[in-house]
């Protein structure tokens, strides 16, 4: 059997005393792309700052397995290092720190040591390409200024060179135009490996029409109330969230 | 390009362990070291080992009698200011017999330190001329040939004295007056060493010269005087650095520093400030700008324990321009206050104060500043700019701008921020996979970034180099 490349079993998180999740149980399997869809306020986001290890979310029950390993109570670099990371629905700037340092940095963290320059510099080429980012992206500071797009061109093109195991996606979709929303999803497409795992989190369906995901997953007070396939996310499509709950009510799962 | 050095991946803080690296001393081996305390038997000694004009002497000996009499600011951070102990320091030391211009005849002991502090290294490497200061003497100093045929001197103050008396006769004071305040009147009476610089009409000085300051003794004060005159259409940038070792009692860095561009003259004065936190830094520099001329005040600030000093310019002629760039990093028992006094004489001047400082460890940098537009100035521009970064709750940030306008035809703009290092930013690099260290460390960075970019390659380098240490253990 497979060992999961993320397990995440009964778990139950808070922020300010406040509980967000409330029993999340979600297993992702190497090669597998797994939407999460849910209303605003869901506890979505909460979710994937969780899986991250925000200091602020603290876990109250439940564990988080990453390929067999505990890792509910790593800090967050080490998590990062293990092979998980996060694109962030709202990026925040760190102004004066150039996209190319900071890229450099970066990459040289996760992948435990520095990358030639050589390698680099046509590894990161290959990536803007595929993104469609400008060459001028890489004297920027880190987010400062960027538009909603450009923000989140960064995240993706962050991915590609960090290369995670396992991707979790936190509304990568919103505030794009269309012409954004496919190369972001090409983007993502190019993460899809064999032996990665991504997680994308959604409110709207749009965004998987361009990225085929194996599972969807629908999200509501603080955990995931029916799973399906691909054909999950067109029937929220046509009838709305409301209709999963509905459909929990007369299932008598609520 | 300067911006590929914001963060410098190579560095690994783990490697580095000690805080302050410039913390060694060398045995005391001198020709001369006077008592403690100040007498003008003192004063007289060391014009007298300096076989200096009388006018000098006698400059000296009224600039003892105004620091005698003057009082202590009564503003900036006083209670450190009165816990100086003046009868404890020692006013003059002379490490050895001449100024060398070949590394090779420096006493041994010196030369070692300044290997260790990578001076010769840097000439080498980029420098188009270097003086090294140890305690109150120039033990070296050299100038590229090519400059020194195109007439440019750059000397000790000492020897500038010596062979070029009517300038320095002309313009020495000139600037800024003995009896300014009372340590430029003590700099006065008893300064030694510093860096004397000519640039002829129309030449241009490409490559920075450099001048290194190095305090030894325990209990010393260096008083070194620098005068920098650049001639019309002329361009220098001059670079200081300064460190001393670290001991239990107080020492003194008491500079006076003025600089001349005459009209459509352009100097660059750059410093990067590293004493030891036992060095009390009381520094007064002045520039004054003729027409068309530019002066550019880099200055930064991240040792000493109390720093006061507001790099000026006066903006004479029309059209000049001044810039002060301004940074400070204050740590635990630091207190950096530091800014900018910009004086628009003349219509059609332009001035720009940035001022950026870090405070940590319970750390105080305050800003103090001055624009100052006289009736007449018609035309001007101004703009101050003034971002406080807190890495923590109990450091302290604190801005004092004054702005005195007597004209109405001005444009002015004022800005001021005080941050924190965002718990958001740091959880987007940890989740990156840097350390908290490490994350700081770069915020830091970012934050610097301007000032930063000023600099010469190896200094930024250096810089960051130095703060990645500082941010070491700093995250609770």
């Amino acid at each position: 059997m497979v060992t999961p490349l993320l397990k995440i079993e009964n778990l139950h998180a808070e922020v300010d005393g406040k509980e967000i999740l409330r029993g999340v149980d979600l297993t992702i399997n190497p090669g597998e792309v797994h939407a999460l869809m849910g209303r605003n306020g869901s506890g979505k986001s909460t979710l994937s700052y969780a899986i991250m290890g925000h200091p602020n979310y603290k876990i109250t029950k439940g564990r988080i397995f990453f390929q067999g390993q505990e890792i509910q109570e790593l800090a967050t670099d080490v998590r990062a290092r293990l092979g998980i990371s996060l694109g962030f629905q709202y990026p925040v700037a760190i102004p004066g720190v150039s996209v190319s340092n900071f890229l450099r940095a970066t990459t040289k963290a996760v992948r435990g040591q520095e990358v030639p320059i050589k390698e680099f510099r046509k590894e990161l080429t290959a990536a803007m390409e595929r993104l469609g980012v400008p060459k001028e992206f890489l004297s920027r500071y880190v987010n400062d200024g960027f538009s909603g797009g450009e923000k989140k061109r960064l995240e993706i093109l962050q991915m590609a060179m960090l290369k995670p195991k396992m991707v979790v996606l936190d509304e990568t979709d919103s505030g794009l135009d269309i012409d954004a929303l496919k190369t972001v999803s090409s983007g993502i497409n190019a993460l899809a490996t064999p032996e990665t795992g991504i997680l994308l989190i959604t409110h709207y369906q749009r965004i998987l029409n361009y990225v085929q995901p194996d599972f969807v997953h629908v999200f509501q007070d603080g955990r995931i109330v029916t799973s399906g396939g691909a054909e999950l996310s067109s029937k929220l499509e046509e009838h709305g969230y409301d209709w999963v709950t509905q459909e929990q009510l007369t299932s008598g799962t609520v | 390009m300067a911006t590929e050095l914001a963060f410098d991946p190579n560095t690994d803080i783990r490697d580095i362990g000690d805080d302050y690296k410039y913390g060694f001393s060398d045995k005391e081996d001198y020709l001369f070291k006077s008592g403690r305390g100040l007498t003008p038997e003192i004063v007289e000694a060391i014009s007298t080992m300096k076989k200096e004009p009388k006018w000098m002497l006698e400059l000296r000996l009224k600039a003892l009698q105004t620091f005698l009499k003057k009082p202590m600011p009564t503003w900036g951070n006083t209670k450190m200011l009165e816990s100086i102990d003046f009868d404890n320091i020692y006013y003059y030391i002379k490490p050895s017999e001449r100024s060398e211009k070949n590394w090779d005849d420096v006493p041994e002991g010196i030369k070692k330190t300044f290997d260790r502090l990578g001076i010769p290294e840097a000439e080498r490497k980029f420098l188009a001329g270097v003086t090294a200061q140890y305690e109150s003497e120039v033990v070296y100093h050299s100038i590229r040939e090519d400059l020194t045929a195109q007439g440019v001197i750059f000397l000790d103050m000492d020897s500038g004295l010596r062979e070029h008396e009517d300038i320095i006769r002309e313009h020495f004071a000139s600037v800024i007056p003995v009896a300014d305040n009372k340590f430029s009147a003590l700099n006065s009476a008893v300064w030694s060493g510093g860096s004397f610089v000519w640039v002829p009409a129309g030449v241009r000085v490409e490559i920075p010269l450099q001048a290194y300051f190095r305090i030894n003794a325990e209990n010393m004060g260096q008083f070194e005087r620098t005068l920098i005159i650049a001639e019309p259409g002329s361009f220098v940038h001059y670079i200081e650095g300064c460190t001393a070792p670290t001991y239990s009692s107080d020492s003194l860095h008491s500079a006076v520093v003025e600089l001349i561009a005459k009209p459509g003259a352009h100097i660059r004065y750059t410093t990067i400030q590293n004493w030891s936190r036992n060095v009390y830094n009381l520094v007064t520099k002045r520039a004054v700008a003729q027409e068309n001329a530019k002066i550019e005040w880099v200055d930064g600030n991240l040792g000493s324990k109390l720093t006061m000093k507001y790099p000026a310019i006066y903006l004479m002629g029309e059209g000049a321009t001044g810039e002060v760039l301004s940074v400070a990093f204050s740590g635990h028992d630091q207190h950096q206050d530091a800014g900018a006094k910009i004086i628009h004489a003349a219509p059609n001047t332009t001035s720009i104060v940035t001022s950026k400082s870090i405070s940590k460890d319970g750390g105080r940098s305050s800003y103090r500043g001055l624009i100052k537009v006289l009736p007449g100035a018609t035309g001007v521009k101004t703009s101050v700019k003034c971002d406080a970064l807190l890495l923590d709750e109990h450091s302290r940030s604190d801005t004092y701008p004054t702005m005195e306008i007597d004209e109405k035809d001005v444009s002015v703009e004022h800005e001021a921020t005080v941050s924190k290092v965002g718990e958001e930013q740091l959880f987007y690099l940890m989740s990156r996979g840097l350390t908290a260290d490490e994350a700081k460390a770069m915020v830091v960075n970012g934050f610097f970034e301007p000032f930063t970019k000023e600099l010469p390659l190896e200094y930024a380098v250096e810089l960051n180099r130095l703060i990645q240490l500082e941010m070491e253990g700093s995250v609770g």
